[in-house]
């Protein structure tokens, strides 16, 4: 749910990044906070285990510039990707804006994309809405490692409605901002079909 | 439309800015913080600038959303107030008409009871306030800014 203060003229998103444990959600918000202007970011927060996994969320706000005299910002979260951590996962989508799934390219991670992907179908729709209503975008991350499933066939798998996709290395940030600028667009496309 | 806005007016603004600014003087609070429960800092007024408003919206979002979590599994409604106590500040939480969450730092020169006195009675007015927002925001005919934009603008946005 966005939210739109005419006082301060700005416009609040929310997105969130979804995928299974370890696929590298936190990973893509420290290179996106690393590389972000100081003055356009707050304080990254993570709230995470002593092992660094993360237990409830990884908060990360941004600014990106102005539309029509408003600032645009946007909330990135991450959810909790181990599987039993799920009565958070749902905590965290509530008022959502916009969705970014993290998958893990590994040919073994097949069945965590597979089981993550349909967990964020579930826990959008206890909350009344349709992944496919959403603005939606899918992230093939880790493509440097040797044992990958090739994109066609993590498109095949994950994306099959074909949502904008994209290739990633997040540790290098190869591919992070392309992901985020996508989702990015959607949502405020969506603002402007939306109306109020 | 199943992602309604939260929209913030002039008007309605000023009358929350107000209660939050009284509260801060009848509460002697450090900080006072209204988000919703999404996250979204909402207003604040005390000594913000020595406190990082938007993580703290943030958690305080977070923090409630888990403690409905928790009432659930209970079989509770919900619980609307909660109390950390630190050595010397504490931070006192208060769910408001279930919508928003007025937060009130403060530390040894104030005192729970005052807080909790103090929150109640800016809590109705609140209420109150918030109430006659979402039947604004109802209202056929309140436009977006965002209805007139266009691709271009959305692009020049991510011309770095």
């Amino acid at each position: 749910m966005s939210f739109i203060n005419y006082m301060a003229r700005e416009i609040n998103c929310k997105l969130v990044y979804y995928g299974p444990g370890l696929c590298g959600k936190t990973t893509n918000l420290q290179y996106i906070y690393e590389r972000t202007n100081p003055d356009a970011k707050g304080k990254m927060i993570s709230l995470a285990t002593e092992t660094e996994r993360t237990l409830f969320f990884d908060f990360l706000p941004l600014s990106l510039g102005e539309i029509r005299g408003f600032k645009t910002r946007f909330h990135l979260y991450t959810v909790p990707g181990q599987v039993f951590y799920d009565a958070s996962r749902k905590l965290i989508l509530k008022g959502v804006d916009g969705v970014i799934f993290v998958a893990d390219s590994q040919i073994e991670r097949t069945e965590a994309n597979l089981e993550s992907v349909e967990n964020l179908r579930t826990n959008l729709a206890e909350q009344g809405y349709s992944l496919d209503k959403l603005p939606y975008v899918v992230q093939y991350n880790k493509r440097d490692l040797p044992n990958v499933a090739s994109v066609e066939e993590l498109r095949q798998m994950i994306n099959p409605t074909n949502v904008p996709d994209y290739e990633a290395v997040a540790r290098t940030g190869v591919g992070v901002f392309d992901t985020l600028k996508a989702v990015a667009k959607l949502v405020l496309t969506e603002l402007r079909k939306g109306g109020t | 439309m199943i992602n309604p806005q939260m929209v913030m007016y002039e008007e309605e603004f000023n009358q929350i800015q107000a209660v939050v600014d009284r509260l801060v003087r009848d509460a002697n609070a450090k900080v006072v913080f209204i988000v919703d429960k999404n996250g979204q800092l909402i207003a604040a007024s005390g000594d913000i600038d020595n406190v990082d408003t938007t993580s703290l919206a943030s958690l305080t979002a977070g923090n409630i959303a888990a403690t409905g979590g928790m009432a659930k599994l209970l079989k509770e409604n919900e619980f609307a107030t909660q109390f950390h106590e630190g050595e010397k500040a504490n931070i006192h939480i208060q769910l408001v008409g279930n919508r928003v969450i007025l937060v009130v730092i403060f530390d040894s020169r104030s005192s729970l009871g005052l807080v909790r006195l103090r929150v109640k009675k800016a809590s109705e007015e609140l209420n109150g306030i918030f109430e006659s927002l979402l039947k604004k925001v109802a209202e056929p005919g309140a436009d977006s800014p965002f209805a007139e934009i266009t691709d271009e603008d959305i692009d020049n946005l991510f011309n770095d």
